[in-house]
């Protein structure tokens, strides 16, 4: 039975459980190939021999040139092996490039994705959406079901992130909820005049999605940023006067929620042709549009919440 | 405009291989933040405004940020300033 063990004990697949569960390193161990070894143990048999006899052990001329070539051999192999491995991805990465040549041109008026699906968006999107920004109206209405699931999506990545770096109240360490992360001097005159800035812009890119570029999704993101610049800047403590864990708790299931009860609505009324009570409203005003602009709202909320929960969690392990 | 295209876009392949061939994985990072601004750059060039404020914000951004707050979780950041600090005390 101890026999077994101590196999087990030498064995490659003991040396890889332990480097896994990071006792050893795997250089260390095993990887070093066996005619190395011979010549360790041999060398070490020989200073034991000398240390004994005080003779100098005899050698065979014959083994020697044997080693000596074997080691030749392995050099040779393994430059073969860089050599080869090169030539390889340069093989892939050709083929690559080969195939990119056959792709319809950038923008081109005979490609496949310019058909009859992108210009029926482009004619009727705006009457039908209400919306100038024709991708927020695409992603929102058209792929409404795929940006449900998106920001599904990211709350279930929160989560699992809580579950993996979430600490106790009691566990976080001083120095980071103190005033050990209160940035540097420069950092915090510069973030005094930054964080208002992208606040702002966070919120026009997200109020203004239907009209102009952004939308739910990049608004969130400035808006994530500028959350973790201030709290980067003015500490954790400053942060949580206005943005503490309740009220995260508060904007973040609230937000899925609501925005889970518009969009069902939204897509039981799209796909059967029934008009939406909601009306869509002048085209072009900044309230308009229907429930796009509520959705973007809530959607922005939910990314700024994920981008901030993010940071926070993996800093200091807890909002 | 072209031109300016194409140098933005040879400025991207360069922080793309260097930022994988860097030893320094704080080098690395901010390697690949330069390489996020400039893709946001090609994006409005490619006139997709959306893409670019959501790689500006995401990826030069906060991936950065969260990649560094990683770095100081497991201590790679300030292992250097410890060491030096420690051999302060030895002299001591």
């Amino acid at each position: 039975m101890s026999k077994i063990r101590s196999d087990y004990e030498t064995s490659r697949r003991a040396a890889f459980r332990r480097y896994v569960s990071g006792e050893e390193d795997l250089k260390s161990i095993d990887y070093m190939p066996m005619f190395e070894k011979q010549i360790a143990e041999e060398k070490k048999e020989d200073e034991r021999a000398t240390e004994h006899y005080l003779v100098p052990p005899l050698k065979d001329p014959m083994e020697d040139a044997k080693l000596h070539a074997e080691l030749l051999g392995m050099k040779w192999f393994r430059r073969l092996y860089v050599v080869m491995s090169v030539a390889l991805c340069l093989c892939i990465i050709g083929a690559m490039v080969y195939n990119v040549a056959f792709m319809p041109a950038f923008g081109g008026t005979d490609a496949p994705t310019n058909n009859e699906v992108s210009e029926r968006y482009l004619e009727k999107g705006q009457e039908e959406t209400g919306v100038v920004n024709m991708v927020t109206g695409l992603i929102l209405q058209y792929r409404g079901f795929d940006t449900f699931g998106e920001t599904h999506v990211l709350f279930i990545a929160t989560i699992a992130v809580m579950i993996l770096l979430r600490m106790g109240k009691k566990e976080i360490p001083e120095e980071v909820d103190g005033e050990e992360s209160e940035g540097d001097v420069i950092l915090r005159t510069i973030a005094r005049f930054l964080v208002p800035m992208i606040l702002l812009f966070g919120l026009y890119v997200l109020v203004n999605g239907h009209l102009s570029p952004g939308g739910g999704f990049s608004g969130g993101a400035v808006i994530g940023a500028g959350l973790i610049l201030y709290s980067a800047a003015f500490g954790f403590t400053s942060t949580a006067r206005f943005f503490n864990e309740k009220i995260y708790d508060i904007l973040k299931v609230g937000s899925l929620g609501l925005y889970s009860l518009l969009i069902i609505y939204y897509l039981f009324t799209g796909a059967n042709g029934i008009d939406s009570v909601v009306p869509l409203g002048k085209v072009g005003a900044i309230i308009s549009s229907g429930l796009i602009l509520p959705i973007n709202v809530l959607v922005g909320i939910e990314v700024a919440c994920t981008m901030y929960a993010f940071y926070a969690l993996f800093r200091k392990g807890g909002l | 405009m072209k031109v300016i295209l194409l140098l933005l876009v040879l400025f991207l392949i360069v922080c793309a291989v260097s930022a994988s061939i860097t030893k320094n994985v704080l080098v690395s990072i901010i390697i690949f933040m330069s390489y996020s601004l400039i893709m946001s750059i090609i994006w409005v060039f490619l006139q997709a405004p959306d893409l670019a404020i959501t790689e500006a914000a995401v990826g030069a951004g906060v991936t950065t940020v969260l990649f560094f707050a990683t770095l100081r979780r497991i201590n790679a950041i300030d292992a250097q300033d410890k060491k030096e600090e420690r051999r302060e005390q030895d002299k001591k």
